[in-house]
């Protein structure tokens, strides 16, 4: 462990600050303006999982690739997705991330080396192998990280690839983020091992459990297994145990949560008061620092969604473009 | 210069003409090099097929055997495909595809739409199809319309070892998703072959046999059987027009139509199931747009729906042959 209890410059935690503050600001307001009802589909809010993505992506340059899971909000936003195409995104407009033809569940920018948000559980974890054989022919030293929750941990996909990346030694990092749920289904019940570092050993990879609430225990892990992959040393596991403040997706009742779970994680295991208290507490960032950023954060977001509501929508041409290269 | 060789050894033509000139073009599957890790010699299988025998030698570890794990390796080359490489990767049967369909069918398949148009995922997926070796019911099945019926995957399938050469080069340089499918009884076919590198484009079909009297459109080893009644029946002065469409998706509807409004007669010929076929899809496409041309009912001659059976037997009934193209050629005349 590092003697500092919050060792990185003051720059790279006003990153961190900032990419974590975004992400519970969007999500917040994604939240409020679901209930209105004019948000189509359904979404699934990142809130109180901050600390991990951040953590991870705080490590990758943009050249990594990440595959993401059905709640990637927060994945898009801590990789360098542009916070406005997203909200336009999510209302299904033509200036979307993806021309409005993702949605939620499948925002993905690969020049900023996200591959995708994903619908189906456990898909990304093949993909992100690719990227990261493909890193090994072009000797470019990225990495690839695939995100998947505790739910897809029990997927075929996820465990065969946990094998594949370690016969081909590529650099590749699962990221399990635990946070207790697959929507309804408890994961003491449905994961038969108690720890994912127990699944890591059994497909012959090292694996580490952190806080996941803990910026800096998520980073200092997640950096030394994406160093050990970027020079060759294949891959690892990384289990950050978290919590959700929302549902599994927005209209989830939760009442397969304890009463008063969910007061309880958003009053003592909050990941954004734990970094502002570990910041200000070592004097590294002052309170006034994160209030700027807290203010050009809500302006970003409030523009995002006003611009986004009156983005011009898409048209019936556009239903037919994109299927294909050439076809 | 052209000379004789098997569809197996031009698709290895392709490959290795592909690979010498393309350093991003990666070959994985189970026991394509064959022996990775063993005691004995490297390069011992070069695929179930031998398709890939002797590139290990030459290209070293741009040739990946793949552990038994068909959704991880073919997620790998999907993903390493939106990553810069452009890998082939092999699934021996056909059959096998449902096993990792959802990297297929929810992934490689809309990653461009999805991503409004800005993921290019040049993946190609080889593949063996067809009945005729009792492999059985699992071994054995033409699944070519499950993957004609999704959008943003194309579907090929060569008949000749010229066609099986140029479709596979230009299924490695496509940018969309490719599934290159090969019928397993058609791999010692031998063929007129050009050394050199060349491309067929996709959607363009081949009429392999003039005629004027009867349309006769199929693809795969059934074109040879097309091809084959076409040739009795014009002993009896029955003149058929063969079509070998050569790619399902896209597919060259064009050329059907217009030999049907010269004919005014069509027989499909289908190694698949009947429901949902490409038999009943190129039927339906041409009611719609050449109902006025015909001059009988459309005819399909495909497998029964079914699944293959094991025993010689009743695979040989099971499989359309050149009797059964014959008799509903001969129906076609009747109306």
């Amino acid at each position: 462990m590092n003697d500092n209890p919050v060792p990185l410059s003051r720059d790279e935690l006003l990153r961190a600050y900032r990419m974590m503050k975004t992400i519970r600001e969007f999500e917040e307001r994604v939240h409020v303006e679901f209930a209105t009802g004019d948000l189509p589909g359904f979404v699934h809010l990142y809130a109180g999982e901050e600390a991990s993505g951040a953590g991870i992506m705080m490590n990758l340059r943009k050249d990594d690739n990440i595959s993401s899971t059905h709640r990637g909000h927060g994945h898009c936003i801590a990789k360098g997705v542009e916070v406005k195409g997203m909200v336009a995104e999510l209302y299904g407009r033509s200036n979307g991330t993806c021309h409005g033809k993702g949605g939620s569940m499948h925002i993905a920018d690969l020049d900023m080396g996200m591959m995708g948000a994903n619908g189906i559980l456990g898909a990304g974890a093949p993909l992100a192998c690719g990227a990261a054989l493909a890193s090994k022919y072009k000797k470019d030293g990225s990495v690839g990280v695939s995100f998947l929750g505790d739910g897809a941990s029990n997927a075929g996909n996820f465990l065969e690839s946990l094998n594949l990346a370690a016969v081909w030694e590529i650099p590749a990092i699962f990221v399990v983020e635990n946070n207790g749920y697959a929507q309804s289904t408890s994961r003491d019940y449905a994961v038969a091992v108690d720890s994912y570092v127990d699944r890591a050993s059994g497909f012959g990879m090292p694996g580490v459990t952190v806080d996941g609430t803990d910026f800096f225990a998520v980073h200092e892990a997640a950096g030394e297994m994406i160093n050990r992959a970027r020079k060759g040393g294949g891959p690892s596991l990384l289990e950050c145990n978290m919590i959700r403040f929302y549902g599994h997706f927005e209209g989830d009742a939760q009442t397969y949560r304890g009463l008063g779970e969910v007061e309880e994680i958003r009053k003592n295991r909050d990941c954004l008061k734990k970094f502002i208290q570990q910041v200000t507490h070592a004097e590294a960032l002052t309170h006034s620092d994160l209030d700027g950023i807290d203010q050009e954060i809500s302006v970003l977001i409030n523009e995002a969604f006003d611009e986004a509501q009156n983005a011009p929508r898409p048209t019936e041409a556009d239903l037919l473009t994109d299927v294909y290269i050439s076809y | 210069m052209a000379r004789n060789i098997t569809i197996r050894e031009a698709i290895r033509e392709a490959f290795d003409q592909e690979m010498e000139r393309d350093p991003t073009v990666i070959l994985m599957g189970e026991d394509i090099v064959g022996g990775t890790g063993s005691p004995g010699e490297d390069d011992a299988w070069g695929g179930a097929m031998g398709i890939y025998k002797g590139l290990f030698g030459k290209y070293g570890n741009r040739l990946l055997d793949t552990p038994l794990s068909e959704s991880a390796f073919i997620g790998a080359a999907i993903g390493a495909a939106t990553c810069g490489m452009r890998p082939v990767a092999e699934l021996m049967f056909i059959d096998f595809l449902g096993v990792c369909f959802d990297q297929i069918y929810n992934q490689a398949a809309k990653f461009r739409y999805m991503f409004g148009g800005k993921a290019e995922t040049p993946v190609v997926i080889r593949t063996m199809y067809g009945a005729g070796i009792s492999a059985a019911s699992q071994h054995s099945q033409t699944l070519t319309p499950i993957f004609t019926h999704i959008p943003g995957i194309k579907v090929v399938c060569p008949s000749t070892p010229y066609d099986a050469k140029g479709l596979m080069i230009q299924s490695i340089r496509d940018n969309d998703p490719v599934i290159f499918c090969e019928h397993k009884n058609t791999y010692s076919i031998v063929g007129d072959v050009p050394e050199e590198l060349y491309t067929i484009p996709f959607a363009e079909a081949n009429i392999v046999h003039e005629g004027d009297d009867v349309t006769i459109v199929s693809y795969g080893l059934m074109a040879h059987r097309a091809v084959e009644a076409a040739k009795q029946l014009a002993k009896d002065g029955v003149e058929c027009e063969v079509i070998d469409l050569r790619t399902l998706s896209p597919i060259d509807m064009e050329t059907v139509i217009e030999s049907v409004e010269n004919t005014g007669k069509l027989v499909v010929v289908d190694e698949a199931n009947p429901r949902c076929s490409i038999a009943s899809d190129i039927s339906a496409t041409v009611a719609q747009q050449a109902f006025k041309a015909l001059k009988a009912p459309i005819e399909m001659v495909t497998s029964p729906h079914t699944p293959v059976p094991f025993s010689p037997d009743l695979e040989k009934f099971y499989i359309p042959s050149t009797e059964k193209i014959i008799n509903s050629v001969q129906k076609t005349l009747s109306n």
